[in-house]
């Protein structure tokens, strides 16, 4: 049967059709590549940093709070300025990036393995566990996120592994309410009723069957999560609560910049701002066009 | 109708002493309390006195039954930091928060339904183009970050607007408000824009969803063939039909604004509950964590509840189903 | 035209001008309506019997255009007309019933609201004597208890009942002309015969014309003075209901009434059109149902023209069935 697939060229299966469409969109293609841009400079960016801003010997404070493109006692350009360690802000943000971006896809992966399992299971088992886990589901998503996280960290204390727990318990709940949902509309359909009168095994017909079909809408679900989170920690990061100054996300340097803006020495919130925005929304521009492209509901 | 608000509100208990439960439990675990009520060179005796003065010496539940016990008299203890019982001074906070929260909401239905409505009945006119693409912007960036970028433009750069605090308030039956004088309206403006973003750019989508929907209904279609004025169209048959959802997403964006508020006031340092809870969080000051929390928890309880019923009041078609 | 009639329509176009190409929905209609006359409008979906309907409305949206012919109603142009005149027009001359009541009545407003609105948008009346009016209609249309009735909600109703609502919205301002839209295809086959029935009753009463647009050939051999038989947006054959029924001209006409279940012995295969209904996206010159007709040949390649057979009878086909009956 397989040989029979591979036979159908790329561009004519669901994955390349799907592809194709979202080409004809340029901004979505643009958000793409930003991302891309913006994976990149994350991954390498104790290679792409101008300098350490975590090696203290490096720091130089007499560089301290220098306006963009400043040359520091050293000769060197501090394209994006430095802040009150005379930290070089490039540097700061690479790193943040690298910070924020870890946080959001661990979390949003862990999320979305948990919520989407116990979804399905929901939808294949019924009965009380769905029940119960429906109701558990409704009452997360009726309070805020940043809500619960808050209530978490608060109750968890600071840190990477903690944050991201905090996110995968805030998240995990639309993950599963979605899967048990398009779980359920699938397990309905004909070709699910054929593989059960094949007498396949259900691990079989969830993992070959169910789990291809539900995958499009937790794609689209999962990539705007990844902004969520990123965007939820930056925002606990900035109230104090989320990393602590060891683990300087984009968060926690616009919020340590924050004192200076006052002050009209705005880079040092600023430029971390300004990645942070990107990189938002661009995982954002590329969410809303999965969703067009993969969301059959709206398939003519 | 009442048997429906007696089912919700016995459900409402029992979620209030769940998440009370949790609440207890989770701010227990929060690092040992002794080491923040004893003095670091206290001795055993007077560290074992404190302990016993509190109930700290006690089982878990049973701490827990005075808790809820003390809970049901108004008691949620009393602030470390201010000496002042815990409640007493989130209550001091709240008209602040609720000002911003009214005002921010305000400005969303004023301005979110009628741009939701034109870029609903013109969806390809540049201008509807201009609204949609401000409004996904509002959606996706983070709160704080437009906050910062409105500091910086207006108050640092342009000098225009103040960035921080109330301003001059005006005492309303001996509570506090910015908005009837002008300087406390300019210290709103940036604070309520701040607020608003979100919830503006949500109800934008859902009323131009919404309109669309309608638009290409029948019934419009059918109103149109009874020879109605555009205006009553409009206004009758398409907004009363979009109404519907976006007074229950502007009720449960209510509660979301109140949580909100922790981002806003912090940047704007608007001396709101928002601003209340990350101080104390800051300096582990317990009572008023858990008197916030619960204080919270009932208040969304109480918000989802007024929701449901001023849903059903509105769907003719909810009406009947609870009549059966 | 005749001097007595209500509407006459001559060569009416109305084209849909889509990404694909520009689609012929309505392409050169023409028939005329005496006052109290019941006219049947038949076809399959998409054959443009509803675009001809909405385009006598004036209620073509984009991108569907009006592009060519006359429409007179009371002996007044309609395309001369400027939007407001008709929509003055439009629920008080000329009213309108569609074919879900469910989908058309507003969900979430009262009947009365929706009735009242109905006059007081034609005429400035006080809100008591035009609920009065609303009243006597729905009394009118065999609604009992209507004054209870009328604070009610569209889902209170059941579906008879909600097309009778509809139906008396439709005869609020006495119209000359009123076009239903399939108002009874929701509704079951012995509260369709009720309702058609009242409807003939009503119209010849008060001397309003009717337009019943339908898909179902047998609900119009009861009701209908007259008949138009569409293809492929154009009238293929129109007259006398009698004459049509008993001696079809068109192929089509033919197929379609050879294939109504009442026309076939028990026990016997019902008869069926071959082919599909062509898309009317790129339909070029010809006869649209050449590929389906056992009478085609080269000929047909040309579009036939309207041919006037006998007053008010035409047909369009090179080879018509003369004289032989169905």
């Amino acid at each position: 049967m397989s040989d029979i697939a591979l036979r159908v060229p790329f561009r004519d299966r669901p994955l390349g059709r799907s592809l194709a469409e979202y080409r004809e969109s340029p901004g979505a293609v643009a958000a793409f590549v930003v991302t891309l841009l913006v994976l990149l400079a994350a991954l390498f960016a104790s290679q792409l940093s101008p300098q350490d801003p975590y090696d203290l010997s490096k720091l130089d404070l007499m560089d301290g709070t220098l306006p963009p493109m400043s040359k520091s006692l050293a000769g060197a350009t501090y394209a994006l300025g430095t802040d009150e360690q005379g930290r070089d802000m490039l540097s700061a943000i690479l790193y943040g990036l690298r910070i924020s971006l870890t946080v959001g896809v661990v979390s949003t992966v862990i999320a979305f393995a948990l919520g989407s399992s116990l979804g399905i299971y929901a939808a294949y088992r019924g009965g009380r566990f769905d029940s119960f886990l429906m109701r558990v589901v409704d009452l997360q998503l009726s309070f805020p996120a940043l809500l619960i996280a808050l209530v978490l960290l608060v109750v968890l204390g600071q840190g990477m592994g903690k944050i991201t727990l905090a996110l995968v318990i805030v998240h995990w709940a639309y993950f599963a309410r979605a899967a048990r949902g398009s779980a359920l509309a699938e397990r309905g359909k004909e070709y699910i009723e054929a593989a059960r009168a094949l007498r396949l095994s259900d691990v079989r017909i969830v993992f070959r069957h169910l789990l291809p079909n539900v995958m499009p809408s937790l794609i689209v679900i999962a990539t705007t999560m990844v902004a969520r989170a990123i965007s939820t920690e930056a925002t606990l990061s900035f109230l104090g609560i989320g990393l602590p100054i060891t683990e300087p996300s984009l968060g926690l340097l616009i919020s340590n910049g924050f004192r200076y803006l006052l002050s009209g020495k705005y880079w040092i919130s600023f430029y971390p701002g300004i990645a942070l925005v990107i990189a938002i929304i661009a995982i954002n521009i590329m969410g809303d066009r999965l969703r067009d492209v993969l969301n059959p509901r709206l398939k003519k | 109708m009442a048997v429906f608000i007696l089912r919700r509100l016995s459900q409402s208990v029992v979620l209030v002493l769940v998440m009370s439960m949790l609440v207890f439990l989770g701010v227990f675990a929060i690092g040992d309390p002794i080491n923040t009520l004893v003095a670091p060179d206290a001795t055993e005796e007077e560290r074992q006195a404190i302990v016993v003065h509190f109930g700290l010496d006690k089982p878990l539940y049973e701490q827990y039954g005075r808790f809820l016990g003390n809970a049901l008299r108004g008691d949620l203890g009393r602030s470390f930091k201010f000496n002042e019982p815990a409640l007493a001074l989130i209550a001091q906070r709240v008209p602040a928060t609720l000002e911003l929260a009214f005002a921010s909401l305000l400005l969303t239905v004023v301005l979110g339904i009628p741009l939701g409505l034109y870029a609903g009945f013109r969806p390809n006119a540049r201008s509807s183009r201009l609204i949609m693409g401000v409004s996904a912007f509002g959606f996706s960036v983070p709160a704080f970050w437009l906050g910062l970028m409105m500091v910086m433009l207006f108050s640092v750069f342009l000098g225009w607007l103040p960035a921080s605090g109330r301003g001059t308030t005006v005492a309303i039956l001996g509570i506090p408000v910015s908005f009837l004088t002008w300087d406390g309206l300019k210290h709103m403006i940036l604070p309520v824009i701040n607020l608003a973003a979100f919830k503006l750019s949500l109800i934008i989508r859902l009323t131009r969803a919404g309109t669309q929907e309608v638009v290409m209904s029948d019934y419009v279609k059918y109103a149109k063939a009874k020879g109605l004025r555009n205006g009553r169209i409009v206004l009758v048959h398409v907004l009363k039909n979009t109404l519907i959802p976006i007074t229950t997403v502007l009720g449960l964006e209510f509660g979301r604004t109140i949580a909100f508020a922790v981002v806003t006031e912090t940047i704007f340092a608007w001396p709101g509950m928002g601003k209340l809870i990350i101080d104390s969080i800051s300096v582990l000051d317990r009572p008023v964590i858990v008197a916030y929390l619960m204080l919270i928890v009932v208040m969304f309880i109480v918000i989802n509840l007024v929701v449901d019923i001023i849903y059903s009041t509105l769907d003719p078609r909810m009406r009947l189903e609870d009549q059966r | 035209m005749s001097a007595g009639s209500n509407l006459s329509v001559e060569g009416l176009r109305t084209h849909f001008f889509t990404k694909a190409g520009v689609v012929k929905a309505v392409d050169d209609v023409s028939f005329s309506l005496a006052p109290g006359e019941v006219m049947g409008l038949v076809g399959e979906s998409g054959s443009g019997k509803s675009v001809t309907g909405f385009s006598l409305l004036g209620l073509v949206d984009a991108p569907g255009k009006v592009v060519g012919g006359r429409i007179l109603f009371k002996g007044q142009d309609l395309a001369a007309m400027s939007d407001e005149q008709r929509r003055r027009m439009r629920g008080s001359r000329m009213a309108a019933i569609f074919q879900d009541p469910l989908m058309t009545l507003n969900p979430v407003l009262r009947i009365e609201t929706q009735m009242v609105e109905t006059i007081l948008a034609h005429q400035a009346l006080p809100r008591a004597e035009a609920r009065k009016r609303s009243i006597a209609a729905l009394e009118r249309v065999g609604i009992p208890a209507a004054e209870e009735r009328l604070s009610a909600y569209p889902h209170q109703f059941s579906g008879g009942m909600r097309q009778r609502v509809c139906i008396a919205i439709a005869l609020l301002n006495d119209p000359d002309l009123i076009i239903a839209d399939e108002p009874t295809t929701a509704l079951d086959v012995t509260i369709q015969a009720q309702i058609l029935h009242e409807m003939r009753a009503l119209c010849a009463g008060s001397g309003t014309s009717l337009i019943w647009i339908t898909h179902d050939l047998s609900v119009v051999a009861g009701l209908a003075d007259k008949i138009c038989v569409m293809y492929a947006g154009r009238i293929v054959e129109r007259g006398d209901v009698d004459e049509v029924l008993d001696r079809p001209l068109h192929p089509y006409t033919r197929g379609l009434i050879a294939s109504l279940p009442s026309r076939s012995e028990r026990g016997q295969a019902l008869y069926q059109i071959p082919g599909m209904t062509p898309s009317l996206l790129g339909l070029g010159e010809g006869c649209a149902f050449r590929d389906r007709c056992p009478r085609a040949d080269a000929s047909c390649l040309d579009s036939p023209p309207e041919r006037v057979v006998s007053e008010g009878r035409t047909c369009r086909c090179f080879h018509p069935h003369e004289g032989e009956p169905s």
